[in-house]
């Protein structure tokens, strides 16, 4: 881990949701560090307050109680300062902009100039491996494509943190593969910090460096696991043992969490 | 309006034959898939009962205008006309058929409509239907024509009332909109009661626009303005609330502020709503002109025209401002969804 | 491409039943303040002048409250319009052509005889473009074509024709509200009964469904909602068609006639009066289908 100072600190977070029927704790004291530069995984049952969690450390959602830091500021000054790309559950493309203007909406809110707006969201393109569809709509091209796309977008502003809610969920495991490979590839040449919320156990232990297992009601951290294997993996290390025990060991954790209960 | 079969298009016609008797299929469970089988054949059986139905009605028109026996006497005629009847329903079924390409879809309705037209004729001229009750198509197509010097000007008024109006309502009703987008109490305020104002008459404020604003186009304008406000209104805010929570949150990462997100999120977004309103405008705002009319107007205008001329019984008169007045709202209304057409390709409803 | 449901629970706290009828009624008492300030403001000229015709000096609170109770004023006060509607109402028998319930009745009978007639019809041409083919494709562009055209306009013209043909204006007058309001109900029922999913057709077709068993027991209850949303539209326009139905032959009974009368010989507050009759009807209306729909949805127990 570099020495620099952590990219999130969580101390004793907790958020209670005030619904119309009773309070839901969806996060209970959850103390978190996450180094620049980590690729961390949350992992855990619907319920357990993992997206709440990334949600928090990107502002969109305020804590009650607890403090939190994100690269040293509150995450209202790092969200203010575009410290990080978001990548949802779904593409979130416009469909009425290409491919090219899509990526280039947060550089245009950013008020760059036209010809490094260009630049930049091919530059990204080409990252993702799209360059030759920057002519196409959202609606001509597959759902992975699509999340390549929203990708890019995310890293056109060039933020020092990713922060990306199960972005695979909605595509085939073949396609899923294909796009878990290219992440980590992408991870390895950028070296940013990458906090990546699934609820896929052999996602998260092929991508993470630490895993971040969580159980509901209320929300909170059963346990954090190191992930020994090495750098550099492939998608054949999947079949590897030592990549059985890791799952084996968040398994149990999601066990202990009465998670399959 | 022959449907030519040439070689290459009937390879078209028969592939995407199938492929609409597949998805008619889905609407029309029990629809016959039989269009694959030798299209050319289908397209000149079409062709040769277009021909048919063509010369038995030119046949018909001639005996009705001719200065024979009256119609109700030639019992040839009765079945000249059933006959025609079948010879149509057998052409509406084929021609319903076709769908490909796009131009061909145009034929069943122009044939029915045709069809509408030619009965009217027929009826009105072989039976001998009193002018002052309805009045053959020809002889409209002459009052148009013998009136066009007194129509024309009517027709500017209208038009310059239903213009002014529509501009002003379809903008002040966008204003708002923006204007409640800001303010929410204001939003929570109005729009009921701009949801009430569907159900009220607006019409019925007419008299009191002329009595404002006098006879001249103005309090038509104002009546048209008026109309089309609340329309306008509910849309736009329904348009503006129509995105996902989603794309918000992405906004709110990227730290835009609330213009940019209106300006490159929620008014992209809103354009089909936004639409939506500005083509049932178009109707409504040339219909209250109208309408207003009826309650005072100077001697000029279509609204006039009607309720002087049907005063005097001249009913083709009335029947030419009828039909003038339709042909301009489906031209209004057809270049609005030009427009619409242009500005959302993107929106799932045209992708098939 | 599937979209995927966010698990998220309902976050916003229900907003407190007075955060709903507040704004509403603050809105209602500006508009009424503006009312109040342009009645003193647009009748201020006729009423300067009469106050200077009377000689005696005159302040503003003698401006002011002669405005708001002119005889004819160009814009009259709520006050005056609320007593104009009230006397209408108390002070006259329910059959006198002074009250508002009489010609609102006349008004309503027309309504509800078109509205009924267009919904009949409506239905029984959606049902026919969803199962024929011909009709779907020849008379559906049309039907939706004619809905650019000004309908309205023709209404003069069918009243003073079927008129002559002998047929009672309640009748000339459903006829006109009947061809405005089978529109929307066809174009609603049209989208309505085809609104289930492939999924669903495909499986009544694995039951060996026939059409008519299809109509009864997918199309026409999946319909129901659309036919709801698009009745209301519809009643609307056809109390419009009513009143404007009463416009040309100089009808004696009915709103629209009360608002000709009242535009020919300058009252301006009976005007007014039948305006507000005309939009508490319309209010009701839309109203009563709103009540229709809520008890059909729970005969049908898709609401509790």
């Amino acid at each position: 881990m570099s020495s620099a100072a952590p990219a999130v600190v969580v101390r004793d977070l907790s958020l209670i949701f005030q619904t119309a029927d009773s309070p839901v704790t969806a996060l209970s004291d959850v103390n978190l560090t996450i180094e620049r530069g980590e690729f961390v995984s949350f992992i855990g049952p619907s319920g357990c307050g993992k997206t709440t969690l990334m949600r928090v450390i990107a502002d969109l959602e305020r804590a009650t109680s607890g403090s939190i830091s994100v690269n040293g500021m509150s995450p209202e000054a790092a969200r203010l300062k575009r410290a990080y790309g978001y990548v949802f559950q779904a593409a979130a493309l416009y469909p009425w902009r290409n491919v090219l203007k899509n990526v280039m909406l947060p550089l245009e809110i950013m008020g760059l100039p036209a010809a490094e707006r260009d630049s930049r969201a091919r530059q990204q393109l080409e990252l993702v491996g799209l360059n030759g569809f920057e002519g196409k709509y959202p609606w001509q091209l597959s759902g992975g494509m699509q999340q390549r796309v929203s990708i890019a977008r995310a890293l056109a502003l060039q933020p020092q943190m990713l922060l990306m809610d199960e972005p695979f969920g909605a595509l085939d495991e073949i396609t899923r593969d294909h796009l878990n490979e290219q992440l980590l590839r992408l991870w390895e040449a950028t070296g940013k910090t990458v906090i990546f919320v699934t609820h896929s156990i052999s996602e998260a232990v092929f991508l993470s460096q630490r895993i971040v297992v969580m159980s509901p009601r209320p929300g909170r951290i059963l346990e954090v696991i190191d992930n020994p294997l090495p750098a550099g993996r492939l998608l054949d290390a999947r079949e590897s043992t030592g990549f059985a025990e890791v799952a084996h060991r968040v398994r149990l954790a999601l066990r202990a969490g009465h998670s399959y209960d | 309006m022959t449907a030519a079969a040439s070689p290459k298009e009937s390879a078209t016609v028969s592939a995407n034959a199938n492929a609409t008797a597949n998805a008619t299929a889905n609407a029309n469970p029990t629809a016959n898939a039989g269009v694959s089988v030798r299209p050319t054949r289908f397209k000149l059986g079409a062709v040769a009962l277009f021909a048919a139905v063509m010369a038995l009605s030119a046949w018909i028109l001639l005996q009705v205008h001719g200065s024979g026996p009256r119609a109700q006497d030639m019992p040839i005629l009765w079945l000249a006309l059933a006959g025609w009847a079948v010879l149509v329903a057998l052409t509406l079924n084929r021609l319903a058929l076709l769908q490909q390409p796009k131009p061909l879809r145009l034929l069943a309705p122009g044939l029915l409509g045709s069809a509408l037209l030619f009965i009217w004729e027929v009826g009105v001229v072989g039976w001998d239907v009193p002018r002052v009750l309805l009045p053959a198509p020809h002889a409209v197509a002459q009052a148009l024509v013998t009136r066009w010097d007194v129509l024309w000007p009517d027709f500017k008024q209208t038009a310059i009332a239903v213009l002014a109006g529509y501009a002003i309502g379809c903008g002040a009703g966008l204003a708002a909109a923006l204007l409640c987008d800001r303010v929410d109490f204001l939003k929570r305020g109005l729009l009921p009661l701009a949801g009430l104002a569907g159900a009220v008459p607006i019409v019925g404020i007419a008299p009191i626009m002329v009595m404002w604003f006098g006879f001249d186009w103005h309090s038509k304008a104002a009546v048209a303005a008026v109309v089309t406000f609340f329309p306008m209104l509910v849309n736009t805010l329904a348009g503006l609330a129509a995105t996902d929570a989603m794309h918000r949150d992405l906004m709110r990462t990227y730290a835009a502020s609330h213009n940019a997100t209106l300006a490159k999120l929620r008014l992209p977004g809103a354009l089909p709503f936004i639409f939506n309103a500005l083509k049932i405008n178009s109707t409504l705002a040339l219909i209250s002109a109208i309408v207003a009319e009826f309650f005072g107007s100077p001697i000029y205008g279509l609204g006039f025209r009607i309720s002087a001329e049907v005063a005097r019984m001249n009913v083709d008169v009335v029947w030419a401002a009828i039909a003038m007045s339709a042909l301009a709202g489906s031209l209004f209304y057809g270049l609005i969804a030009l427009m619409e057409r242009g500005l959302t390709f993107w929106h799932p409803s045209y992708r098939q | 491409m599937t979209e995927v449901a966010l698990p998220a629970p309902t976050r916003q706290p229900v907003a407190p039943a007075s955060g709903r009828w507040l704004p509403v009624l603050v809105v209602v008492i500006c508009i009424l303040l503006l009312w109040y300030a342009g009645a003193v403001g647009l009748n201020a000229p006729q009423v300067t002048e009469r106050l200077n015709n009377l000689g005696s000096p005159w302040g503003w609170q003698d401006l002011v409250s002669a405005a708001w109770a002119m005889e004819r004023p160009v814009l009259p006060a709520p006050h005056q319009v609320a007593l104009d509607f009230y006397s209408s109402l108390v002070d006259n028998d329910i059959d006198s052509p002074r009250n508002l319930l009489f010609h609102a009745g006349v008004t309503l009978s027309a309504t509800l005889l078109g509205f009924g007639l267009g919904l009949l019809l409506g239905v029984l041409l959606a049902v026919g473009v969803v199962h024929s083919r011909v009709l779907d494709r020849g008379l559906l562009p049309w039907i939706i074509a004619s809905q650019t055209i000004p309908i309205l306009a023709i209404a003069p013209m069918a009243v003073v024709v079927l008129g002559s043909l002998g047929y009672p204006p309640l009748v000339s007058k459903a006829v006109i509200s009947m061809y405005l309001c089978f529109f929307p109900i066809v174009i609603g029922m049209v989208k309505g009964l085809r609104s289930p999913e492939v999924l669903q057709m495909d499986l009544m077709r694995t039951y060996s469904a026939s059409r008519p068993q299809l109509l009864w027991l997918l199309r026409l209850p999946a319909a129901v909602p659309f036919l709801f949303a698009s009745a209301k539209v519809a009643i609307a326009t056809s109390l419009v068609g009513a009143i404007v139905g009463e416009l040309p032959t100089g009808a004696q009974a009915g709103l629209g006639a009360r608002l000709l009368q009242g535009s020919y010989f300058g009252q301006t507050v009976q005007i007014w009066s039948a305006l507000v009759m005309a939009s508490l009807l319309g209010v009701a209306l839309v109203g009563l289908v709103s009540l229709a729909e809520r008890a059909t949805a729970r005969l049908m127990g898709t609401q509790p």
